[in-house]
């Protein structure tokens, strides 16, 4: 008996050509696939900072880049992803120090070959990782830390950051009191012992120096970061009566503090002053103390400006998280609203390509753009390190509404509360602040 | 005058809720010879537990001065169902090998509770300050100090004399002490050590769970607890002698000491003060204040 040979070439024809299929469409595969733009997001999602900073800001940039990609943002923001680009996010977690950061920023560019890395709240792992990024030559906004030194200290291509520093905000602080007459004979401190805490203090130091020129320092903490138990230094600011009590205590330190100060009676000893505390008031409600003068380090959340763009933003997040949004989705927000008016400026130049990490650094350089908490413009550090307006109010419990609200909001141009460009920002204060626009 | 009897109150509260947790980790130590870095981790989890328990009181109206009890059944809760499965499940398969190991071991284990900590209780923070001021005021030194850290200070006490009397003045306690001496020639006379570890495990991480639960009231209970509490704990009980109930309770007092007179006196010093305090010690006695030097064993 003998095979049949025509039904054998038959078959063999079939195979062959589900053969030619396939690899047809394997080749064309890269041809058809949508080319996407792929950002790396980095942000703490665990430790300590991730409760008030990593993880609302990771909210954030979910909400933000599904919208982008739903096209569903108000104009100039309302193109489909970046430029018809869809957005592919890459979540990396924050904690676990500036040397790991190090290397997960340079698995993100060799790796996950990203677009673009937008990330890091940590002063110290941005001072590691901008460097890294200039010597790769690869695309890096930073989106939160505070250090003035990243654009004061250093000279970038590659490295932008989309809000500004902190000297800003214990420069608006004094503007505010001398603003509403609040008297300042003595003042006492607490900060965290690290880079924050210490140039948060600087700041707010020298700012004083120059605007309560007779007021006096008296008791200066510096509690370690995390440190959770402030008895101690509750009992050292009670024993030194002052007018004011200054701090730049944040996240779970800042609440402990609240909490056990409110304990003992110490906010209504000392009108407490805290630069960065915004973020606590959802949290902490009724336990919040009223008349506790206040910044976000920006004109965020409840002291954010009237626009549509921020009843967009505000409504959105409100809606998917269930809370107001505070400092660290702000800046997030307004660093995405950026690279994506860079990336498409950078594509229109382009011929509609994806823009390389150069194309995307000559695009941001010097530009600004509208966000919810204002106009961003980046006019520090050559053309990389942002200015913004700020605000800074007062907390009040409403009973009615269950929540805390800031009054007597006071709003500061960037150019009052922040150092003209060809200055440091320490010798603008130590000078008086020439050149401040108020 | 004011300012010393500020640092000594200051000092004795610092120290009580230390001890507190210093005291877990001492006698897993003594008994097992698990230097247990997980000890923090277990002090989180104790006051993300006592944080939900007393929420969910609060919520039902219940006096918030009786929700102190059920800061004390949720580290027993945490102590019950987490001791048993970590000692059993986890750590038997490691003992009798190198205690470098076991440190390591207790380090993973650490970066695992961090895991599920978040995953269990999420990022957002937890508060419960009502039980931190349901025990009012007293007005010591011209100071207001809050009812709640006193009470602490008085918790602390009975702790310790409690883990004191059990081991030194019961049966249980001579048994664990053969342990502590011998495992094996305590296993030779019939002793259950297998037993015994679990137990004193379970006591370990009740008395870290209790610290936890204890400090939920005065905090906002989010991730990132567990870190700072081992390092100062570690110093506790390094001054005082590794496994020594006594020198737990003297180490905490020269650490909560040292730190109230830096913070009233040099505040820039605070952490540099805790450890040249111990590092002077152990120039002198390197073993620490209480742990007898031990022959070894060829």
């Amino acid at each position: 008996m003998t095979i049949p040979p025509k039904r054998h070439t038959k078959r063999i024809g079939a195979w062959r050509a589900a053969g030619f299929a396939a690899a047809f469409t394997l080749a064309a595969l890269p041809a058809l696939a949508q080319e996407t733009f792929k950002i790396g997001i980095v942000s703490f999602l665990s430790g300590q900072a991730a409760e008030s900073f990593g993880v609302p800001a990771i909210n954030g940039a979910k909400l933000l880049v599904e919208a982008f990609n739903k096209g569903a943002a108000p104009a100039p923001y309302n193109k489909v992803g970046f430029g018809g680009m869809k957005i592919e996010p890459v979540y990396v977690d924050e904690n676990g120090g500036a040397t790991k950061q190090v290397q997960e920023m340079r698995n993100l560019y060799d790796r996950e070959n990203v677009d673009a890395v937008v990330g890091y709240v940590g002063s110290g792992d941005c001072l590691a990782v901008a460097p890294v990024a200039e010597e790769m030559k690869k695309f890096l906004i930073l989106y939160d830390c505070g250090t003035p030194r990243i654009f004061e200290d250093g000279k970038y291509n590659y490295v932008f950051r989309t809000a500004a520093h902190a000297a800003m905000d214990n420069v608006a602080l004094v503007r505010y009191l001398k603003a509403k007459n609040v008297k300042v004979d003595t003042y006492n401190m607490i900060h965290q012992d690290y880079a924050w805490g210490q140039d948060s203090k600087k700041d707010f130091m020298l700012s004083m120096g120059q605007i309560y020129k007779n007021a006096k320092s008296d008791a200066d903490l510096l509690p370690k970061f995390g440190a959770g138990q402030y008895g101690t230094e509750i009992s050292a600011l009670l024993t030194k009566p002052a007018d004011i009590l200054h701090s730049s205590l944040w996240g779970g330190d800042l609440q402990a503090f609240i909490l056990q100060g409110n304990a003992r009676g110490l906010f209504q000893k000392q009108n407490a002053v805290f630069s960065a505390a915004d973020h606590v008031l959802p949290g902490l409600g009724e336990k919040m103390p009223n008349g506790v003068i206040l910044g976000a380090r920006g004109a965020y959340g409840l002291m954010s400006p009237k626009s549509a763009l921020n009843d967009w933003w505000f409504d959105l997040y409100q809606k998917a998280q269930n809370v107001y949004p505070v400092q660290a989705p702000y800046r997030m927000a307004q660093a995405l609203l950026g690279l994506k008016l860079a990336a498409e400026k950078a594509m229109a130049a382009n011929g509609g390509k994806k823009p390389t990490h150069e194309q995307l650094a000559a695009a941001l350089r010097g530009s600004s753009w509208e966000s919810p908490a204002g106009m961003i413009r980046m006019t520090l550090g050559d053309g990389h390190q942002a200015i913004q307006d700020t605000a800074i109010g007062k907390t009040r419990w409403d009973a009615g509404k269950k929540m805390v609200m800031i009054d007597d909001i006071m709003r500061f141009p960037a150019e009052c509360v922040n150092p003209p460009a060809n200055m440091k920002s320490e010798d603008w204060m130590k000078a008086g602040f020439p050149g401040a626009k108020c | 005058m004011n300012l010393l009897a500020t640092i000594l109150i200051d000092g004795i509260t610092y120290a009580s809720w230390l001890f507190i947790v210093a005291l877990g980790l001492t006698l897993v130590f003594g008994v097992l010879k698990i230097l247990n870095i997980a000890h923090g981790s277990f002090y989180a989890v104790g006051a993300y537990a006592g944080a939900s328990l007393v929420a969910w009181l609060l919520s039902m109206k219940v006096s918030p001065a009786l929700s102190i009890v059920a800061l004390m059944l949720a580290a027993v809760g945490v102590a019950a169902l987490l001791a048993p499965l970590v000692e059993r499940g986890l750590l038997r398969m490691f003992y009798g090998r190198d205690e470098v190991l076991l440190v390591l071991v207790t380090y993973a284990l650490f970066l695992m509770l961090e895991d599920v900590t978040k995953l269990v209780w999420g990022v957002n923070p937890y508060y419960v300050s009502d039980t931190y001021q349901a025990f009012g005021n007293l007005q010591l030194g011209g100071l207001s100090y809050v009812g709640y850290d006193l009470m602490l200070v008085a918790l602390a006490v009975v702790s310790g004399m409690a883990t004191w009397w059990a081991l030194n003045r019961t049966r249980q306690g001579k048994i664990v002490t053969s342990v502590i001496h011998s495992a094996e020639v305590a296993a030779s006379m019939g002793v259950n050590v297998s037993r015994i570890y679990t137990l004193a495990f379970m006591v370990g991480v009740f008395f870290a769970a209790l610290g936890g639960a204890l400090t939920a009231p005065m905090i906002s209970v989010q991730p990132g607890l567990s870190v700072g509490v081992i390092i100062v704990s570690f110093a506790v009980v390094i001054i005082g002698g590794l496994g020594s109930i006594e020198g737990a309770a003297i180490g905490a007092l020269v650490v909560g000491l040292a730190r109230a007179a830096s913070v009233h006196i040099w505040p820039p010093a605070e952490l540099f003060s805790i450890y040249v305090v111990m590092a002077a010690i152990l120039v002198f006695k390197p073993e620490g204040l209480f742990q007898r030097i031990q022959a070894r064993k060829i």
